[in-house]
């Protein structure tokens, strides 16, 4: 007789499930990139080692945070000021070509992402308690970290196609701010989509996972939608205020103080 | 002794490529423009003649030597300073986004000097483009292009005017009328040029002669002293 097999303890059903749907979620990303692997093919080999790596993080921060919540309330700004670092060491990756980018980028979200997340805590819109502070900071970083790559990466791309026009510009006096405005209001413009599309499209085209959430943990459905709608808002407003300190910055990491042009192409 | 001071000096300038590379570029240049002289640069492709010209607007640093504007050094002019008395005609035209007279105004602007209008039409008739302010910038030809790209960089008053092949993305019906021009231009207002061309005919007709090769100066004088 056969005898049935028999799961570890830590191994809930639960867990099961999630590693299952993990598995399958995982597994369809790749799947797709295997299908776009003519459009993007350093992509393919990107994805399984960051899905690996995003699904590892997660776990952690969910133990760490399990923890945590037992925890003193300060230990919630070393969280914050871990992953600040780590956005900033991302978008370091996509922005390369750009002089000092890791300095770049965390000045960049520290002083944007960092600010609005202050000014919300001062003001008591988002209270100063570990189980919300993390959870809203990370989602306000996170995206603080994708525009802001976004940005660098279309400002590079704007300069390396307009080379010609810059110099041009600066030949005929102009200085490397004013040179640059044109394509620098393009990435900024450009950069900020995503944060603008979801603020537009909130409640229609998706019901973001903080209201979900409150509403199946008994809060009243209209608080919910209006406290995702203040986490939207600081989303957006963390993410111009980076692009905005960022534009500041990168000026001298492309023109030299005597505003000569400098790309690495 | 020549006791007029050049309207530019370029004394011992090296240019080497950024690192990690810091390939040498130019060697040692050294020459000098008087005011009104028209001083043609050429030498083969990659010699380094349009990279002596960015040096010479400061668009790229020298890696050593000293440039001299008048008798005094250019790195201690501002740079919008600089720029606006030694103005550039590049190989391409580069237009901005907009009409044909903001084009031409984004120079002076820059110094905060306003340009009548009247003045701008003036200018845009006297390169044969009469009526061409309203257009729209992007949709001139070539040629056009390239006329109001001199007209932009005249309309700063440089003391210098440097071209670097500003013919060489033309058709050749474009390109002899273009360079017509250009010479009419620099008789006409007495202008101090330095002119980077391949052509031949062209560089005899400057007043002197600047041969670069791998980036060294090989010759320096008068057209009958340079060509064969």
């Amino acid at each position: 007789m056969i005898a049935a097999y028999a799961w570890p303890a830590w191994l809930t059903p639960e867990l099961r499930t999630g590693i299952l749907q993990c598995l399958i979620a995982g597994l369809a990303a790749l799947f797709v990139m295997f299908l776009a692997r003519k459009q993007a093919p350093g992509l393919l080999r990107e994805i399984p080692w960051a899905e690996f790596r995003g699904l590892l993080q997660i776990v952690v921060v969910g133990l760490i945070l399990a923890w945590l919540l037992h925890g003193p309330r300060w230990t919630s700004i070393l969280v914050l000021t871990a992953m600040t670092i780590a956005a900033a060491s991302i978008v370091r990756q996509r922005a390369r070509k750009f002089p000092r980018a890791f300095t770049l980028a965390l000045a960049g979200i520290a002083a944007g992402a960092g600010s609005i997340l202050c000014l919300m805590a001062l003001t008591g819109v988002t209270p100063v308690k570990i189980a919300i502070l993390i959870p809203v900071g990370s989602m306000v970083i996170a995206n603080t970290m994708n525009t802001q790559a976004l940005f660098l990466d279309r400002l590079h791309g704007e300069v390396a196609a307009h080379k010609g026009e810059i110099e041009s510009a600066l030949s005929l006096g102009a200085s490397a701010q004013t040179a640059l405005t044109p394509y620098r209001a393009a990435a900024f413009r450009a950069s900020l989509i995503p944060a603008l599309n979801n603020m537009r499209s909130l409640g229609i085209v998706w019901i973001p996972g903080i209201m979900a959430g409150m509403v199946l943990s008994g809060s009243s459905p209209i608080y919910a939608a209006l406290y995702q709608f203040v986490v939207i808002a600081t989303i957006f407003a963390a993410a111009a205020l980076t692009c905005l300190v960022t534009s500041r910055l990168v000026l001298r990491r492309l023109f030299s103080s005597y505003d000569q042009l400098m790309l690495r192409s | 002794m020549n006791s007029i001071t050049p309207r530019l000096q370029c004394i011992d300038v090296s240019h080497h490529s950024p690192p990690p590379e810091s390939r040498p570029i130019l060697h040692n240049i050294r020459f000098h423009i008087l005011p009104g002289e028209t001083l043609a640069v050429t030498g083969p492709s990659g010699a380094g003649k349009s990279t002596l010209l960015r040096l010479l607007n400061r668009l790229q640093e020298p890696s050593s030597g000293t440039i001299q504007l008048n008798g005094q050094d250019t790195q201690t002019l501002p740079p919008a300073d600089l720029r606006r008395r030694i103005g550039l005609v590049m190989q391409r035209p580069y237009l901005f986004p907009g009409t044909v007279a903001a084009n031409i105004a984004f120079g002076p602007v820059q110094h905060a000097i306003h340009l009548e209008p009247t003045r701008i039409d003036s200018m845009l008739e006297e390169v044969g483009l009469p009526g061409y302010a309203s257009r729209e910038a992007a949709t001139l030809s070539g040629g056009e292009a390239q006329r109001v790209s001199l007209v932009r960089t005249l309309a700063n008053q440089p003391e210098l005017l440097l071209l670097d092949e500003p013919t060489s993305a033309l058709d050749a019906a474009n390109r002899q009328s273009v360079e017509e021009l250009i010479l009419r231009l620099i008789r006409e207002h007495h202008l101090t040029c330095i002119w980077v061309t391949h052509n031949p005919e062209q560089a005899s007709l400057a007043d002197r002669i600047l041969h670069i090769e791998a980036g060294k100066v090989a010759a320096i004088g008068k057209p009958q002293e340079i060509l064969p």
